[in-house]
């Protein structure tokens, strides 16, 4: 078999063995239901809430604050809904950002269908948020806010700091998804004045179905899952013991290994983002040089399409995602790239590498190798390229 | 996702190229859509397509769509060419993934141009040949919503 180069941590990661390991005992002798009486299952409830106590650690809060949810789109549907339904006597308008996740902007076009008014606020070439005008867009009927941490398509971190403090001072609440920033950078909620944030365990080398939503204490949200009186009443349903163990274990490792793991991946991510730019003309990077996750790298390649670029990288055993419309099953190209400026042709002929601990500079070597042949390939067929080519002579 | 068929044209896409002073070229799609083809055909004096040659902007089902359309037209007169559908080329790939299906309609809107074209370059008439629309990914956009 040739080499091969998985470079979509974005999408996901590989559950680390030790959280594997950590697992498996509780699908078996500690299958118990911790919220039975008896000693065994009363010590998967002990075990269960010291992974909430760590997990809150990680962000400076209580463990009580931690909600166990089956993953970040889940725990982006509570914060929103929830928070929708228990503020609107105060007011039914939300804000948000052009370049969120779907599983926010789904949320929020339901809401519009329940009468919620959605500003979506625009960011700059970069894709970052445009503080004046999120600040503009505060009205007195306002009850949330909900930006990104970080950007899943093009890396960007958002100014979150900045956010949470115009959030406070017009006393709207805030809430961030951090799936992609959660694990890669240091986040203190009450630092940044965060008042619920979503995370995701498979993002991070952990299990996937299984994430958690932060909720500030005090914030009066009603249960999302009715039943029984898990999670503090607020999200019913026999606990994911497995799951929680193996996301308590990732969390664990992802928090100590993060100065040496991001700093690897930086290093890494801009040695390879220097190298496509000077080796493969006309193509430009996505997203902001600096404020940027470690192990993301999103280049747009001109007079190519991002589908025909995924099958041949595919071929040569290298896995990475686009932007292009074919892969998303609609005829737009990704919203995150219209929504930093690129025509539409531009924002088809994408390419996402997010990388991971292992991934090496001769890994990225290997594929930036490939990427100058594909390129070349895909480009001698283009007609766009043909054209290019004839209007510059 | 795709036939092997469809795999084997995207790989080794058959009469990648262009022509020179070809007898009529056709361009369709737009790049908004993701999906530009043209086609470049050389037709002799009894109407036969001696040489065709393609250059696709798109994804793996518009590559492999150009490729085999070249193939199925190749050493065909003017009139048989037309009759070449995209039901034609999608059933000569082994079929199309449901969302790839528009990819078919292009290669095949491709085709009638370069021959709209070869017709309009030497005054002739060809039945059954109508004006191509430029753009046919914008329609295909409007029946997706």
């Amino acid at each position: 078999m040739g080499k091969f180069v998985y470079l979509d941590h974005a999408a996901t990661t590989p559950a680390r063995p030790e959280v594997v390991e950590a697992m498996l005992p509780y699908f078996t002798e500690k299958f118990w239901n911790p919220s039975s009486v008896y000693s065994p299952a009363a010590e998967n409830k002990q075990v269960i809430d010291q992974c909430r106590e760590q997990i809150a650690q990680t962000l400076g809060t209580e463990g009580k604050n931690i909600y166990f949810t089956a993953g970040g789109s889940e725990a982006d549907n509570w914060a929103l809904k929830a928070a929708a339904e228990a503020y609107e006597s105060k007011g039914k308008h939300i804000i948000t950002s052009k370049i969120e996740h779907h599983a926010i902007l789904h949320t929020c076009d339901y809401l519009e269908s329940k009468g919620f008014e959605i500003t979506y606020i625009d960011v700059d070439e970069n894709g970052i948020l445009k503080l004046d005008q999120m600040e503009k867009a505060i009205r007195p009927d306002t009850i949330l806010i909900s930006v990104m941490f970080a950007n899943n398509e093009i890396g960007t971190i958002q100014p979150v700091k900045e956010i949470g403090e115009i959030a406070k001072k017009h006393g709207v609440i805030f809430h961030t998804d951090a799936v992609q920033a959660y694990g890669q950078i240091p986040i203190n909620v009450d630092e940044y004045g965060i008042d619920m944030l979503s995370a995701s365990g498979h993002k991070l080398n952990g299990p996937k179905g299984i994430g958690f939503l932060y909720i500030r204490k005090g914030l009066k949200l009603r249960s999302f899952i009715h039943g029984g009186a898990q999670e503090r009443k607020r999200r019913a349903g026999t606990e994911n013991v497995s799951g929680i163990i193996g996301l308590g274990k990732a969390v664990e490792i992802a928090f100590d290994t993060m100065e040496e793991r991001t700093a690897k991946e930086r290093e890494v991510r801009d040695y390879a983002i220097d190298r496509i730019l000077a080796e493969i003309p006309y193509c430009r990077l996505n997203g902001d040089r600096k404020k940027r996750l470690p192990n993301n790298i999103n280049i747009s390649f001109q007079f190519i399409e991002g589908e025909s670029l995924l099958i041949m990288l595919d071929m040569a055993g290298i896995c990475a995602s686009s932007g292009s419309a074919c892969t998303s099953g609609s005829l737009d190209p990704s919203h995150v790239l219209l929504a930093i400026g690129l025509p539409h042709e531009i924002a088809h002929g994408s390419l996402r590498m997010t990388l991971g601990e292992e991934t090496t500079k001769e890994d990225m070597d290997y594929v930036i190798d490939n990427l100058k042949e594909i390129v070349g390939k895909l480009r001698s067929m283009s007609p766009l390229y043909e054209d290019f080519v004839k209007q510059s002579k | 996702m795709y036939s092997e068929k469809v795999m084997d044209h995207f790989q080794n896409p058959r009469n990648v190229g262009e022509i020179e002073n070809a007898s009529g070229v056709g361009t369709v799609g737009n790049a908004k859509c993701g999906d530009i083809m043209r086609i470049y055909l050389d037709i002799d004096d009894n109407k036969v397509i001696q040489d065709v040659k393609f250059k696709t902007f798109g994804c793996g089902a518009a590559v492999a769509t150009s490729s085999m359309a070249t193939e199925l037209v190749k050493g065909k007169t003017v009139q048989e060419a037309l009759e070449v559908t995209n039901k034609a080329v999608m059933e000569a790939l082994d079929g199309l993934p449901p969302v790839k299906v528009h990819c078919s309609l292009l290669a095949e809107e491709a085709i009638h141009a370069a021959l709209w074209d070869y017709a309009e370059k030497n005054g002739i008439k060809i039945e059954g040949l109508e004006k191509p629309k430029t753009d046919i990914s914008e329609e295909e956009e409007e029946e997706e919503y």
